[in-house]
């Protein structure tokens, strides 16, 4: 649904601007962005708080690329007020958000807020939650998601959660935050590396490969109980778990039978069945959103290249066809694009494939990008990468105009993987 | 012949130096997040559910003090896994001494240098390992003895991003269990 039939088509002089917020650094680069003007006001009563709920709700839709921040002094409305629209208009805002946090006699906060389309006049609803000061972040970035929705026609992604790994001398630990980086709670710390964490389709488990028995083994864990489970810990190497869709599947790599080669595991348990046999490397699989094919890294060709096979281990295909080096796919929700990573130079950069027909860009300036994620509603990506010679972890919006780096743990930050929506 | 012997008896001391820390149990709580109901509000009132990660610890790291015995650890040149002629008489060395002991247990361990992603590195580790895995099965060391594992470019024996590094890393190391 389009709210709107005016969109701010903006930032057409702006080749390059950098907006510092609270949280984020984010950077805004190209020319031709369409983006929504909307405004967030003061949450009355937010000034008691620690968590700024309207700056956590402005920082989230500035991230998502599709809108422009615009700063309008709105005294003190909340949601029970019908804003003065004029001056909003003349401000250049197409919608403005208004609401309150009131502490209640239990201790908990209530969260109320309305929206308006500015434009037309008109009120497009708003919402109401009884949280805890613990989930105060939450509660914002379900603000965020509702903004996001009524004025895009998408469903948002602020109230998901993202896994990464972090780093420190003898200390590896996999962590829990939310899609803004911020509120990262550790799930698992070990004194041997965690790699290739994944979502399981529920968003309660994750899927992940650690060495802490001296090599790779993989184990899904249920976040919310700390209860884990051994997945496949076969003689030699096992590695790069993926779930299908239905949750009931997980593809690996194993070295059980010689070299690193693709099996199928019943997430319930039972032997593993072969996907593929052959004489190469084959890794990194990946399921297609509707579960009917696994795109894959090979080296059979020569060079680590993405093939795709279906779930029956017919017809493979080989995708990329640019470059020696293209490792580490992941396809967006709707099942249109491919990102993975290419070597372009000596540099590894973050490249996006429509998978329609082939065509390919690139979509960041840094060179030691890796482990790309699709939000779950496709709009944007995360990855890890380097920035001033330390690992950072980044989003980006498709076309890579908008970028933001993710707060995130002190030390080397790496292998992020974006859970899916949330489920109230 | 008696310095083959030699190293391999300095690289059993070192190798016995590197027992890991066995892990300690996983410990299972119950931190289910509490589902907080919604208030009537003037609009769609709904609570938010909680979203508690309960936190798993493997304990402290191992004190590997064990420096890694220049003679239980083959080299590799970049992108390849051939052994070099130079390796061929430590592996010798290692497959008498291991066919001597039909009890023990060895694991050969692969690894790259830090180009390039974790999971592909992971499996060119692999290769290395199984290149010395089948050198070794070649001079007769029994495959039940041997497990060939990976630890891609997550364990660099040398920091740092140059080519000195990176050629200390990419190796293959025999670890007595």
């Amino acid at each position: 649904m389009r709210v709107f039939n005016h969109f701010f088509l903006g930032a057409l002089l702006a080749l390059f601007a950098q907006v510092s917020f609270a949280q984020f650094r984010i950077e805004v680069t190209g020319v031709g962005l369409t983006q929504i003007p909307v405004t967030v006001a003061p949450f009355r009563g937010q000034d008691a708080l620690n968590q700024k709920i309207s700056d956590i709700v402005l920082a989230d839709l500035e991230r998502s690329g599709q809108f422009r921040l615009i700063k309008v002094p709105l005294g003190s409305l909340d949601e029970t007020t019908k804003p003065e629209l004029t001056g909003l208009r003349q401000a250049g805002a197409d919608a403005v958000a208004l609401g309150s946090v009131t502490k209640l006699a239990d201790g908990r906060f209530d969260i109320r807020f309305r929206l308006w389309d500015v434009v037309n006049g008109q009120d497009l609803g708003g919402q109401s939650f009884a949280v805890t000061s613990s989930d105060l972040r939450m509660a914002a970035h379900r603000v965020a998601d509702y903004v996001y929705e009524k004025l895009t026609g998408d469903k948002g992604v602020f109230s998901t959660r993202i896994a990464y790994v972090t780093k420190a001398t003898q200390r590896h630990q996999l962590w829990v935050a939310d899609a803004d980086g911020e509120n990262a709670q550790s799930a698992l710390a070990s004194p041997e590396p965690i790699i290739s964490p994944a979502w399981s389709p529920d968003g309660n488990q994750l899927a992940y490969v650690s060495f802490e028995s001296r090599k790779p083994v993989v184990y899904a864990h249920n976040v919310s109980t700390g209860k884990r489970r051994l997945i496949a810990n076969f003689k030699g190497s096992n590695s790069a778990p993926a779930w299908s869709p239905d949750g009931k599947t997980l593809a690996v790599t194993l070295s059980r039978d010689g070299g690193s080669q693709l099996y199928l595991l019943n997430t319930s348990g039972g032997e593993p069945r072969r996907l593929i046999q052959s004489n190469s490397i084959d890794t990194e699989p990946v399921f297609s959103p509707d579960g009917q094919n696994i795109y894959f890294v090979s080296d059979r060709g020569g060079s680590p290249q993405i093939y795709r096979v279906a779930v029956n281990g017919q017809g493979i295909e080989r995708v990329t066809f640019t470059g020696t080096y293209n490792i580490s796919p992941a396809i967006s929700s709707d099942g249109r694009w491919m990102a993975y990573i290419s070597r372009v130079g000596g540099a590894f950069k973050l490249h996006l494939m429509a998978l329609a027909d082939g065509s390919v860009k690139a979509i960041t300036d840094t060179t030691a990008d890796e482990s790309p994620s699709f939000s779950p509603n496709g709009k944007l990506l995360v990855f890890a990468t380097q920035l001033q010679g330390r690992e950072a972890l980044m989003t980006s919006t498709l076309d890579g105009k908008v970028k933001a780096r993710l707060n995130g743990q002190s030390g080397d930050i790496r292998e992020p993987d974006w859970g899916p929506f949330y489920k109230p | 012949m008696r310095k083959f012997v030699a190293i391999i008896c300095a690289a059993m001391v070192l190798a016995a130096c590197g027992t890991t820390v066995p892990l300690s149990d996983v410990p299972v709580t119950d931190a289910s997040p509490k589902v907080i109901s919604g208030t009537d509000a003037n609009a769609t009132g709904a609570g938010i559910k909680g979203n508690g990660v309960a936190p798993v610890d493997l304990g402290a790291g191992a004190t590997q003090a064990n420096a890694p015995s220049e003679a239980r650890i083959v080299y590799f040149d970049y992108d390849s896994f051939v052994i070099k002629p130079e390796f061929q008489s430590v592996i010798a060395a290692h497959a008498r001494f291991v066919k001597a002991q039909p009890a023990r247990k060895v694991a050969i361990e692969g690894h790259t240098d830090e180009t390039g992603g974790r999971e592909y590195n992971l499996a060119l580790g692999q290769k290395r390992a199984e290149a010395v895995r089948d050198a070794l099965s070649l001079l007769g060391v029994s495959q039940t003895q041997m497990e060939a594992v990976s630890f891609g470019k997550e364990k660099p024996a040398m920091a740092g991003n140059d080519e000195a590094a990176f050629s200390k890393n990419r190796r293959a190391e025999i670890r007595y269990q």
